[in-house]
């Protein structure tokens, strides 16, 4: 492993790249989903006339917010693994392909 | 806080004497025996087929790194639809309803956490354990023996509540003795890990967690049928139903009485029943949503697969397993309450743990068909093929956390053969098995309820701002990590040790004094209701009553007798020194904070040298160990 130079695929500019835009996406994401999830204890806590309210029938804005966490959740892994299998990995590879060729 | 009070419940709940002989009726118990006996049999046949693959320690670790990512993604919600999670969430659902369908989405969003930013990282750089991660820019022997302390002790916590849980679940299913169902457990589950390594424990948690799935859709399928697959229609039946209406008037007492039945049922569907403190319901979440990511069981997981991307995959599958599996709960939970009854289940298991078996008995024609107790024979050995495939994979984790970090990490310094790794690895098993069913033995009718949450807040306040800082911060190096991961452990310890999870004897007095007072009256009266009961069915119910009450005083008795004699809580203290159930909301942040002001005492060169290859390996996948031919 020492044949390959760390510090030259860390100066590369489309490592440069894929890091930062992953970074902002990935972090953006973990934001969202984390504001999302805590917003369910804290709405039923603290807003439970809101939650009591009801939309269609019997079913309530409460019920409704606890199945859309699951849709967001599910929503923000579709997102995510989309846009890694699309973007991050081809990014990755062309650097990794580029690097073990440097490196020999 | 309701898994302490899940698990509590699991714990404590005495096996009534009308039910001595389990929730199976003693002429079909042999169905349960013949269906656990396919499942066993299932499983052994795997692990036969494992033990042959299982020669290196890439096998034994890591199944070989050739695990897909939909067949990971099954082995991950095996491993994590614990039995709390598979009986208790539906169980709390019938109990106190919407409160108990608001406490599993966390169970989820954990997994965002872990898909976002653990499982490629970890897959990328990692090896066998948390220790591998932890050691790559640290100092290796001091990474890895944080790591083995941390994944052990994590383990073991987590490992006792599954033990004392899962002996009184199968004693409440099937009228097996505690012991022997422990020892049970623990043999089985040595059996697959010690023979078949990560190969047989990976395929033990698929074939589980299928079990697991096909079990809940078959007794959903039934429950929603009557109503067309409508969800208005199966919530209006819920709403306008009479025993739910009953529960909920039962759990709100007086404000009940100016309340009509259909304001009672559809306080069902809204929030308050159950969780009444929103501080300790938001630091359990952060104890969830943090420390799914830090458990080394399911970290573990991601070096199975070939790649960055099948690790990504397997996240995904899990996701949509676990959480459609809570998804469909609600429709346990509510088919329960609605079928079985809120006071038929607690009078089994306080805990409502009962809920599920019990609808699959309702289903298949009720108590004393035959169909009925084979739904029932079939979820009971589904419940304990969960038990042992959860503690399989924690025993797997902490005798890699032993055998690769300690014994050849730190004592022989790398240099073990494979035959040695791999001997080694399986001599931990036996120890780490071993010591399982012992204190699984140990803590009977202890109560364990609050290990379960505490094993989460350890790994969110310990493992994961070590693991997350070592990924994400160039200054993160060993004296940070040796801090925070000290420091994380130690407070959620130290805070569940003076919380009110602690048994404080002058608590159990007053509270189960009343009960034993009042237990004299309440015998007689329902004795005075059997004396004059006028046919067969209503004395089998006075029958019932009566029985039910002289086992509210026996239990009251023993929870009064047990403390006997002392004044104080196991750490000298007469009442709670804090309100809060969870650490998490301290001990997380304090956990990150001493990881960073660790670091920031000094620079080390190793941690800086590697902190440009740590940083593209994890982001590209350049050099990730790869499968081995097979």
């Amino acid at each position: 492993m020492s044949t390959m130079n760390w510090a030259a695929v860390n100066a590369d500019p489309r490592f440069q790249d894929l890091h930062r835009r992953k970074s902002r996406f990935l972090w953006g994401l973990m934001i969202i989903s984390v504001i999302y999830y805590f917003m369910l204890p804290i709405g039923a806590a603290y807003f439970t006339d809101l939650f009591k309210t009801k939309v269609w029938g019997v079913i309530n804005f409460g019920l409704i917010f606890a199945w859309s966490e699951f849709i967001v959740a599910w929503g923000i892994a579709w997102i995510y693994a989309r846009k890694a299998n699309a973007e991050f990995d081809a990014l990755a590879a062309e650097i990794n392909r580029d690097a073990m060729k440097g490196a020999k | 806080m309701s898994t302490q009070r899940m698990l509590l419940a699991l714990a404590t709940a005495l096996p009534l004497p009308a039910m001595a002989q389990g929730a199976v009726s003693p002429e079909y118990k042999w169905l349960t025996f013949l269906v656990f006996g396919l499942i066993i049999a299932l499983t052994m046949f795997v692990t036969y087929l494992a033990a042959r693959r299982v020669k290196s320690a890439q096998q034994f670790y890591a199944a070989g790194r050739s695990v897909t990512g939909i067949q990971n993604g099954w082995a991950i919600a095996g491993d994590y639809l614990s039995a709390a999670s598979f009986l208790g969430i539906a169980g709390l659902i019938s109990l106190y309803g919407y409160d108990g369908f608001m406490y599993s989405v966390g169970w989820l969003v954990a997994y965002i956490t872990v898909l976002l930013v653990i499982a490629e990282p970890c897959r990328n750089i990692g090896k066998y354990t948390l220790g591998d991660i932890l050691a790559f820019r640290n100092d290796p022997k001091k990474a890895k023996t944080m790591a083995a302390i941390s994944t052990i002790v994590v383990s073991i916590f987590y490992l006792t509540a599954q033990m004392v849980g899962g002996g009184v679940l199968v004693k409440t299913l099937i009228g097996i003795d505690y012991e022997v169902s422990v020892i049970a457990v623990g043999v089985l589950m040595l059996a697959y890990v010690v023979f078949g390594g990560m190969v047989a424990t990976t395929w033990v948690q698929i074939i589980k967690a299928v079990l697991l799935v096909a079990a809940s859709l078959l007794l959903v399928f039934f429950t929603w049928l009557p109503y067309g697959f409508s969800l208005p229609g199966f919530l209006e039946a819920a709403v306008s139903d009479p025993k739910i209406q009953a529960q909920v008037a039962k759990l709100l007492g007086d404000p009940a009485t100016s309340m009509t039945a259909t304001e009672l049922g559809q306080r069902f569907l809204e929030p308050g029943l159950y969780l009444k403190n929103p501080i300790d319901q938001i630091s359990l979440g952060m104890a969830l949503v943090l420390g799914t990511a830090g458990m080394p069981h399911i970290l573990m997981r991601f070096f199975t697969v070939p790649t960055a991307k099948d690790a990504r995959t397997s996240v995904i599958w899990a996701m949509a397993i676990i959480g459609g599996f809570y998804v469909l709960t609600l429709f346990l939970g509510l088919g329960a309450a609605m079928n079985v009854g809120a006071s038929k289940i607690a009078a089994i298991d306080a805990g409502g743990n009962m809920a599920g078996p019990l609808l699959a008995q309702y289903i298949g024609g009720g108590e004393n068909s035959m169909l009925g107790n084979l739904f029932l024979a079939f979820v009971a050995a589904v419940a304990f093929a969960t038990i042992v495939a959860v503690v399989a994979g924690l025993v797997l984790a902490s005798a890699s956390a032993m055998s690769h970090d300690i014994w050849v990490g730190v004592i022989k310094g790398e240099h073990a053969t494979q035959e040695e790794e791999v001997r080694a690895a399986r001599i931990s098993s036996i120890i780490v098995g071993v010591i399982a069913i012992v204190i699984g033995i140990l803590a009977k009718g202890q109560n364990v309820a609050h290990l379960v949450a505490l094993a989460f807040a350890v790994a969110a306040s310990s493992n994961l701002p070590a693991v997350l800082l070592t990924l994400y911060w160039k200054r993160c190096n060993t004296k940070g990590i040796v801090l925070g991961m000290t420091v994380g452990a130690l407070t959620a310890i130290g805070l569940v040790m003076v919380s009110p999870n602690m048994t404080y004897p002058n608590v159990v007095r007053a509270t189960n004094q009343p009960i034993v007072d009042a237990g004299p009256a309440k015998i007689a009266a329902a004795e005075a209701t059997l004396a004059v009961a006028a046919d067969d069915t209503a004395r089998a119910a006075a029958q019932k009553q009566v029985d039910n009450a002289k086992a509210a005083v026996v239990g009251a008795q023993a929870k009064i007798d047990a403390v006997a004699g002392q004044t104080t809580s196991i750490v000298g203290l007469e009442a709670p020194l804090i309100s809060l159930k969870n650490p998490g909301i301290i001990s997380i942040p304090l956990g990150f904070l001493c990881v960073l002001i660790g670091s920031l005492l000094g620079r080390e060169k190793r941690s800086d040298d590697m902190w440009e290859e740590l940083y593209v390996r994890q982001n590209t996948g350049i050099h990730a160990e790869g499968a081995t031919a097979h």
